[in-house]
C-alpha cells in the first residue's frame, strides 16, 4: 500500500543509503516499513566514544507532520535519555518541522551525545554527575559502552 | 418620574458608585471590528498590508502605542518577532507558484507539474502538503497565530491570507476561531465570559495592578456576574487575593477540620492529633510515649491510684495542659465561625433554583387570591432577586472578615454586615410567610420596603468597603504578597 508517509519513508531510506551521514546508520523491518531499527556510533572524542548504540523509530501515519516515537533499545546513561530509552530533545517535540528525516533525526541524536544539556534532565543522576563529579561520570557512561557490544 | 421611591434613588442609572467599575460586553462581531479597526490605523501610519499590521499587533499584544514606538525605534526587529520575512511582498494576495520549480522538502516527490506555494523566505512545498502541514497545526496542536513556515527552523509566520488559501476549510473556519480566542486571551482589557455556552467577551479597563485596593465586577449579557481580576464568579467584597486565599483554605481544612475538632485532642506534649476509639482514659501517646488522661488532658502519673476514674478537672496541671490545646483549638474555631456563616450563605444560594421556582407559584397564587395584575405582582421576583444578590455578598463578606485584624473599622464593619444578615434574613421569612387574601396587600407593602431597604443596606456595604479599600483602610491581619 503506498500512502505518503510510506512514500516518504522510502525516500528516507534511499537517502539513507546513497548519501550516509557519518557514524549512523538504519533501516526499515523488512516486513513493516513504519518500524525503523537504527544504530548509532559512539562520537570520537566523547565518552560514548566506540559505542554502538541501537535505536528503535516507530512511525505512523502522520509522519512527517509529527515525529517518530525514538527511544534507545540499548542501556544509555546520559543526561537527555530516560530510563525507558526515550529523548528529551526538541527536535522530537516542539520544535520539530515536517522537513526533518531520519537521517536529521540520527544526526541530531548524535550530537545529543556531543553535547548533553544538564539543564533539562531526564535523568537527573547522569545530569547531576555530569556536572559536578565527571570523573564517575565517565565511568558510567564507559559501563554503557561496554554494555553495548554484547 | 412622579413619586422616585427609594428603589429607584439606589439604582440610579449611568451614576456609578464606589463599588462598581466601567466595563463593555463585546459580541464575536465586535471583535472582529475591534481587530480590524485596531489593525487599519496600523495600516495608516506605516502603510503595510492588513494582515501584516495584524501579526504585528499580536506580537505586541494588541498594543498600539508599544507598537508604534517599537516600530520606529527598530523596524526589523519587530518583523522579526512577527514572522514577517519581507514586508514589501503583497499578504493579501498570496499566488501559487505555477509549476514545481524545486524539491518540496516534505513529500521529496519528483513528479512534475504540481502547485506549490512559498512565503516570503522562498522555502517552497506542494500546495497539498501545505495543506496537511497546517490540518495538522490548526486541529491536533490548537495553533493560530504563530504557525512558522515548515522549513527546517524558519521563523517565518503563516500569515492569515495564504492560511485561508492553502487551508480545508473546515480548518480555515477553527482556524478564525483559534485566531478570536487569542486575541481575548492575549488583550489585557479583555476577558471571555467564563459562562458555559457564553461566547461574549467583557472589555474592562482596570488594571491587574490596581487589584488589592478593587474588586471589578462586570455582568456579561447572559446575566452571569463575575470579577474581571480573577474570573471567579462575583465575590464583592472580597479582593481577589483573600477570595483565592479563603477558597484554598476552604478546599483543604473545612471538612477534615470540623471531623478533627468534634473527634479528637492533641497530645498536651507532642501535639500529635489523637482520636480515641475505644478502651479506657488512660492514653499513651504513640510518637512520643506521653502518658495523660483523656478526659482532663493531666498527666497520668498524678491520677494515683483513682485510675478509670478521673476526678481532677480543675486540678493546675490538668488545667494548663486544657488551655494550651484550647489555644490551638482556638484558630481552628475562629476558622470555623466565618466558615460555617460563608458555607451557610452559600448552601442557601445553592437553592435558588427552587425558591425561583416556588416564587413563581406564589406570584399566580397571589394573583388568584388578591385583585393585583400580573405586573402588580413582579415585586415578588425582584424581591428574590435582591434576596440572592445580598446572600452572594454575604457570604464574602465573611471570607473578607476572616481576614480582617480587629479594631474600630472591622467593628464597624461587623455591624454593617450584621444589619444586612438580619436584614436578609427577615426578607427571606417574609417570601416563606402564607398568603392569605386579607393580609396580601400588607404583605406586598412589607416586602416592598424590605427589599429596598436591603438592597440599601447591600449597597452601603459594598460602597463603604470599596471607599476602604481604595483608601487603603483595611487592615489584614496577613501580608497580601503572596
Amino acid at each position: 500500500m503506498s500512502t505518503p508517509t510510506r512514500r516518504r519513508l522510502m525516500r528516507d531510506f534511499k537517502r539513507l543509503e546513497q548519501d550516509p551521514p557519518t557514524g549512523v546508520s538504519g533501516c526499515p523491518n523488512p516486513d513493516n516499513i513504519m518500524l525503523w531499527e537504527a544504530v548509532i556510533f559512539g562520537p570520537e572524542d566523547t565518552p560514548f566514544e566506540d559505542g554502538i548504540f541501537k535505536l528503535r523509530l516507530t512511525f505512523d501515519e502522520t509522519y512527517p507532520n509529527k515525529p517518530p516515537n525514538v527511544r534507545f533499545s540499548s542501556r544509555m546513561f546520559h543526561p537527555n535519555v530516560y530510563a525507558s530509552g526515550e529523548l528529551c530533545l526538541d527536535i522530537l517535540q516542539n520544535r520539530w518541522s515536517p522537513t526533518y528525516d531520519v537521517a536529521s533525526i540520527l544526526t541530531s541524536i548524535q550530537s545529543l551525545l556531543h553535547d548533553p544539556n544538564p539543564n533539562s534532565p531526564a535523568n537527573s543522576e547522569a545530569a547531576q554527575l555530569y556536572r559536578e563529579n565527571r570523573k564517575e561520570y565517565l565511568r558510567r557512561v564507559a559501563e554503557t559502552v561496554e554494555e553495548s557490544w554484547v | 418620574m412622579e413619586n422616585p421611591g427609594l428603589f429607584t434613588a439606589i439604582h440610579r442609572p449611568g451614576d456609578k458608585s464606589p463599588s462598581q467599575v466601567d466595563f463593555v460586553v463585546r459580541t464575536p462581531a465586535d471583535l472582529v471590528r475591534i481587530q480590524r479597526q485596531e489593525a487599519a490605523e496600523i495600516c495608516n501610519v506605516f502603510g503595510m498590508s492588513m494582515a501584516h499590521a495584524t501579526m504585528m499587533l499580536r506580537t505586541m499584544r494588541w498594543n498600539r502605542e508599544k507598537l508604534i514606538e517599537r516600530y520606529i525605534d527598530d523596524a526589523e526587529r519587530v518583523l522579526r518577532d512577527a514572522g514577517i520575512a519581507d514586508i514589501e511582498t503583497d499578504a493579501a494576495r498570496p499566488t501559487v507558484l505555477p509549476l514545481r520549480h524545486q524539491l518540496c522538502e516534505i513529500c521529496f516527490s519528483n513528479e512534475p507539474n504540481v502547485p506549490m506555494y512559498a512565503l516570503a523566505c522562498d522555502h517552497a512545498f506542494c500546495v497539498e502538503c501545505y495543506n496537511e502541514y497546517l490540518s495538522h497545526k490548526i486541529q491536533d496542536e490548537g495553533l493560530s497565530a504563530r504557525i512558522q513556515c515548515p522549513g527546517t527552523r524558519c521563523p517565518n509566520v503563516v500569515d492569515e491570507p495564504s492560511v485561508e488559501m492553502l487551508a480545508h476549510p473546515v480548518d480555515y473556519v477553527k482556524f478564525q476561531r483559534l485566531l478570536l480566542r487569542s486575541f481575548v486571551d492575549e488583550n489585557q482589557v479583555m476577558k471571555w465570559c467564563p459562562a458555559p455556552g457564553c461566547e461574549y467577551a467583557v472589555e474592562c479597563h482596570t488594571p491587574q495592578s490596581a487589584l488589592d485596593s478593587t474588586v471589578p465586577t462586570v455582568k456579561c449579557r447572559c446575566g452571569h456576574e463575575f470579577c474581571f481580576g480573577c474570573g471567579y464568579a462575583n465575590h464583592q467584597p472580597c479582593i481577589c487575593n483573600l477570595t483565592q486565599l479563603w477558597l484554598r483554605k476552604c478546599m483543604d481544612d473545612s471538612e477534615t477540620s470540623t471531623w478533627i475538632s468534634v473527634n479528637t485532642k492533641e497530645c498536651s506534649r507532642c501535639r500529635s492529633i489523637i482520636e480515641k476509639n475505644g478502651g479506657c482514659n488512660h492514653m499513651t501517646c504513640r510518637k512520643c510515649s506521653y502518658e495523660f488522661c483523656w478526659v482532663c488532658m493531666g498527666p497520668w502519673a498524678e491520677h494515683g491510684r483513682t485510675w478509670y476514674h478521673c476526678n481532677r478537672y480543675g486540678e493546675q496541671s490538668s488545667q494548663a495542659a486544657r488551655d494550651s490545646q484550647e489555644k490551638s483549638r482556638s484558630s481552628l474555631k475562629r476558622y470555623l465561625h466565618y466558615y460555617n456563616r460563608y458555607a451557610n450563605h452559600e448552601q442557601s444560594a445553592r437553592l435558588d433554583h427552587q425558591l425561583y421556582l416556588k416564587t413563581e407559584k406564589r406570584m399566580e397564587s397571589m394573583q388568584q387570591k388578591s385583585d393585583l395584575s400580573w405586573i402588580e405582582v413582579q415585586f415578588l421576583r425582584d424581591a428574590v432577586d435582591t434576596l440572592v444578590e445580598c446572600r452572594m455578598t454575604l457570604k464574602w463578606t465573611y471570607a473578607l472578615a476572616f481576614y480582617l485584624e480587629p479594631g474600630n473599622l472591622t467593628t464597624l464593619f461587623e455591624d454593617n454586615q450584621c444589619d444586612l444578615e438580619m436584614a436578609t434574613e427577615q426578607l427571606s421569612g417574609l417570601l416563606e410567610r402564607p398568603l392569605e387574601r386579607k393580609s396580601i396587600p400588607a404583605l406586598r407593602q412589607q416586602i416592598l420596603d424590605k427589599t429596598a431597604y436591603v438592597a440599601s443596606r447591600r449597597q452601603i456595604l459594598l460602597d463603604d468597603t470599596a471607599e476602604g479599600l481604595a483608601d487603603g483602610r483595611w487592615r489584614f491581619n496577613m501580608s497580601l504578597i503572596n
